[in-house]
């Protein structure tokens, strides 16, 4: 192509290529502005549901929520947002429980990592999306989260036809904590029979809720029961 | 003058009163003070105005609503931002050359403000009207440059330096373009005063008459003009991703006040300068023999159509401005004097063949036009 025609061909498809601009921004202009125009538009205010605003414990009807007090939200928040206080109570079969006393949270040095909610093993607590977070002071960024005479809901019972004998092993290895005295090898059935004497004897902790004249379903029940919650614990050291 | 609506009646009335209880020299003196007030307060109110609109244009452009908290629908954010700027402390800024830094807003300021007062706004709303209109108006103008140059220099800072060569540099081109897109037409309409100009074109614009010519100097003239007033995708002097505010980084306060008045005021002006040279001016739309037609267009005043026109011309500028990215120095320049000025030169004599032959749309159709 000689210079020349290439000079007025340039010249026109610039001239071309800047009237298709224009004619883009004229239809822009003509657009739905997507301003969001927000003290206005709370009614119709469309949040995201994965929005982090502000932690809760959701409670249910009966007012009762589902911490049990572990504190591993506590102990994995990066910025000390939240304090877990608990008492010790004894339950009616002398057995010592950790209840939740109160659950406090301090908005102003949330960073809305999720982490709390990651962690939690109960799914006691979770972020909402309710953003409008502004208040006058600081003590009112900190919050109670567990709300007044609530407590815990209790685990309901898994229904479980038999213990298999694979999973035996593994109550032993987890060191499950019984008092030996309260465990009658005569009165469990052969197939756990293996297992119950095997298991280590640590006396100094209660918790375990083992009745010992149960049919088998009943022991072995409890036997999970055991596992979950020194779970918990082994966690927690 | 039937028109009722004219604010020629209004001075006119002011005139006779003042001769009639004092002698002509204080008439005279007064009728200045009272023209110098005027044009002030227009100046500020129009760039107020300005401001808005470009801001609520911008906007829609942007697919958002832009100022809509302060008044109704924004429409006092413009004084609220001027009543900010006066406030603002002026920042006296260390190792500067004092004397050239204080001096230079006032170039740029007084620059535009000359060639504001030689607008035509509406029938008798024309402060200086004269024989050379179109010549002043191009001379007047480019002395905003001298500001811009001096900022820069006297900043003792790179970035305004380079933003005010880079602005030298384009000013001085693109004013090469303006003047002779002018001058295209002054060949067409035979004459550089702007009351006489505005009266040929009362059946047929200029914009029209000299057809294909006078199409080319339209647009010649509106993108050199975009380009003197450092707007649009001519902004490299003030390119505030490369130079954080260009020329006028250092100045606070009024002093940055003054700059930004200029620059929404060189806008209007190009604008007002192509629609009193190319679209009528403050002419009314008529038509050879509608007369029924022509008594309503003229009943609407003068300075409303010079004001619609001038208004259709800024949106335009505004839209060019926010479709086009920022042009590279060397392909700014490239635009100037390998594309516009050949042109330019061509179209000139173009116009010239097309006066001297008699094919105007004046001398081809003398009964439409």
């Amino acid at each position: 192509m000689s210079s020349i025609s290439k000079y007025f061909s340039g010249l026109f498809t610039g001239i071309k290529s800047l009237l298709v601009g224009m004619s883009v921004t004229w239809k822009e202009l003509w657009t739905k502005k997507v301003t969001q125009q927000y003290p206005e538009n709370r009614d119709t205010l469309v949040i995201s549901d994965r929005f982090r605003a502000e932690l809760t414990m959701p409670h249910d009807e009966n007012n009762e929520h589902a911490c049990t007090a572990c504190g591993i939200c506590e102990m994995n928040c990066p910025n000390g947002t939240i304090t877990v206080n608990f008492k010790m109570v004894e339950t009616e079969d002398g057995k010592k429980k950790k209840v939740l006393d109160t659950y406090k949270w301090d908005l102003g040095m949330c960073t809305f990592c999720n982490l709390c909610v990651l962690t939690c093993p109960s799914d006691a607590i979770k972020f909402e999306n309710t953003f409008e977070n502004a208040v006058f002071t600081r003590d009112k960024l900190k919050q109670q989260l567990n709300h007044e005479g609530s407590k815990m809901r209790e685990k309901k019972k898994v229904e479980r036809p038999a213990a298999p004998v694979a999973k035996a092993p593994v109550v032993s290895e987890v060191k499950v904590e019984t008092p030996a005295a309260e465990v009658k090898p005569a009165v469990v059935d052969t197939e756990v029979k293996a297992v119950v004497p095997e298991v280590e004897v640590k006396p100094t902790v209660v918790d375990a809720e083992v009745k010992v004249e149960l049919p088998i379903e009943e022991a072995v029940k409890a036997d999970k029961e055991i596992e979950a919650e020194s779970k918990d614990e082994t966690t927690e050291k | 003058m039937q028109e009722p609506l004219e604010i020629s009646n209004l001075t006119t009335w002011l005139d006779t009163t003042l001769r009639g209880i004092m002698p002509s020299m204080w008439v005279i003196l007064i009728e200045c003070v009272l023209v110098g007030v005027a044009l002030l307060a227009a100046y500020a109110v129009i760039a107020l105005i300005l401001i808005y609109a470009e801001r609520k244009i911008t906007a829609f452009f942007q697919a958002r609503y832009g100022p809509n908290r302060v008044g109704k629908y924004g429409i006092l954010q413009s004084v609220a931002d001027m009543i900010k700027i006066l406030l603002k402390e002026i920042v006296k800024i260390n190792r500067v050359d004092r004397f050239l830094f204080f001096a230079a807003p006032f170039f740029m300021i007084v620059a535009s403000m000359l060639t504001f007062g030689a607008i035509p706004f509406g029938k008798g709303l024309h402060a200086v009207d004269f024989n050379i209109g179109v010549l002043y108006v191009t001379a007047v103008s480019s002395l905003g440059i001298i500001g811009v140059l001096l900022a820069g220099w006297s900043s003792n800072n790179k970035y305004s330096m380079i933003g005010a060569m880079r602005s030298g540099a384009q000013f001085v081109s693109y004013e090469l373009s303006a003047g002779f897109a002018l001058m295209t037409i002054v060949v067409l309409a035979g004459t550089m005063q702007f009351s006489t100009m505005i009266e040929g074109q009362r059946y047929c614009w200029n914009l029209f008459n000299g057809h294909i010519s006078s199409m080319i100097a339209f647009v010649l003239y509106l993108i050199s003009g975009h380009a003197e007033t450092n707007r649009g995708p001519f902004d490299i002097p003030e390119a505030e991703s490369e130079l954080t505010a260009g020329y006028h980084t250092e100045y606070s306060g009024l002093q940055f006040g003054f700059y930004y008045l200029a620059e929404y005021l060189n806008m209007f002006i190009i604008a007002s300068i192509a629609t009193t040279v190319f679209l009528g001016g403050y002419m009314p739309i008529q038509v050879h023999g509608w007369e029924g037609f022509n008594q309503v267009m003229t009943f609407i005043p003068t300075y409303v159509w010079f004001f619609g026109k001038t208004a259709v011309l800024i949106f335009l500028s505004l839209w060019v401005r926010w479709s086009f990215p920022r042009l590279r120095i060397d392909q700014l320049l490239n635009l100037e004097w390998k594309y516009l000025l050949p042109i330019n030169l061509v179209n000139i004599v173009v116009m010239v063949i097309i006066v001297l032959s008699g094919l105007t749309l004046t001398d081809l159709f003398p009964s439409l036009f």
